[in-house]
């Protein structure tokens, strides 16, 4: 199992990725954002978390033009498993490999918590080793995490299933830190090989440190 | 030539930092405002005296780069 961690300028969360994916005895590879291709045997792109460019215009806009992206669009397009967090997660939406849209936090504030979410699907790779109505308590950071997807959209994500995650409370009532549609934490695409999600897994893989729901939806990508 | 590109929510984006600042204001007593809404402007020098040509071009920004057309609008002026 190979994953590729793309790190830009302004990247925080590389090497937290490489750890967890290392933990689990994956094998990690750092791939600079100026490099033209991903290594030939990855099965899995992370795009992790951070603040590439500074987050400079809106976050994630100028990550998108990077020299590796044209090879994550391809190798999201054949099929290849990528998963971007955080700010990864704003990547996929410029680049239109996800629906939607990321405005400011509905308090303005940077958001730095542990937060509650719950399993909506878990027929995909990533909430494969999930049940549908789990809790997890996994940390977000972010002063951008306010999903926006227009109605008509909206009603796609839920027919086919690409709700993955919603923030809840810890008995899975829903509860919105952050202004997000519908509480929105966790999408995927049509396709299924493609996930976002503003909260960090990654940080949440050592009980020592609050938490090791990440564990699980980690794991499902090194499945299948 | 100077070209000045507004960039806003659109219609019916709640606008978080708009509704932040119109709070503060009602605070501040000026409640006269029903409403605030924030956006951007970017001010570009473009080496082209053609104004229709730049329009096209920096619409074309707009559309690549400087908007998210998910959820904002842009405005092309000529300054």
């Amino acid at each position: 199992m190979k994953v590729s961690v793309v790190v830009f300028p302004g990247t925080n969360c590389e090497m937290d990725t490489k750890y967890a994916y290392e933990k689990l005895n994956a094998q990690v590879e750092l791939v600079f954002h100026k490099d033209d291709t991903l290594p030939a045997d990855t099965d899995l792109v992370v795009l992790p978390g951070g603040f590439s460019y500074g987050d400079y215009l809106r976050s994630a806009a100028i990550a998108k033009f990077s020299p590796i992206m044209k090879d994550v669009i391809r190798f999201a397009n054949d099929g290849g498993k990528v998963l971007g967090i955080c700010n990864g997660f704003q990547m996929l939406l410029e680049m239109g490999l996800l629906e939607g849209a990321m405005k400011r936090n509905s308090n303005v504030h940077f958001i730095s918590k542990h937060q509650h979410l719950r399993v909506i699907n878990n027929d995909n790779k990533f909430l494969q080793k999930l049940n549908i109505g789990d809790v997890l308590n996994i940390p977000i950071a972010h002063g951008e995490g306010n999903y926006f997807i227009d109605e008509k959209g909206l009603v796609e994500l839920y027919a086919n299933n690409q709700v993955l995650l919603k923030y809840s409370d810890e008995n899975g009532i829903d509860q919105n830190p952050n202004g997000s549609i519908d509480c929105i934490a966790c999408i995927c695409n049509k396709k299924r090989n493609v996930f976002g999600l503003m909260p960090h897994p990654e940080r949440a893989i050592e009980t020592l440190l609050g938490s090791a729901d990440g564990v699980k939806m980690l794991e499902g990508l090194m499945e299948g | 030539m100077k070209v000045i590109v507004n960039i806003q929510l659109k219609e019916g984006v709640l606008d978080p930092q708009g509704k932040a600042v119109h709070h503060a204001l009602s605070a501040l007593s000026f409640n006269e405002v029903g409403d605030v809404r924030i956006g951007k402007q970017i001010i570009l020098q473009v080496n082209e005296t053609d104004e229709d040509k730049v329009k096209a071009r920096v619409s074309e920004m707009c559309e690549e780069l400087l908007a998210n057309t998910v959820i904002e609008n842009y405005e092309i002026e000529i300054a």
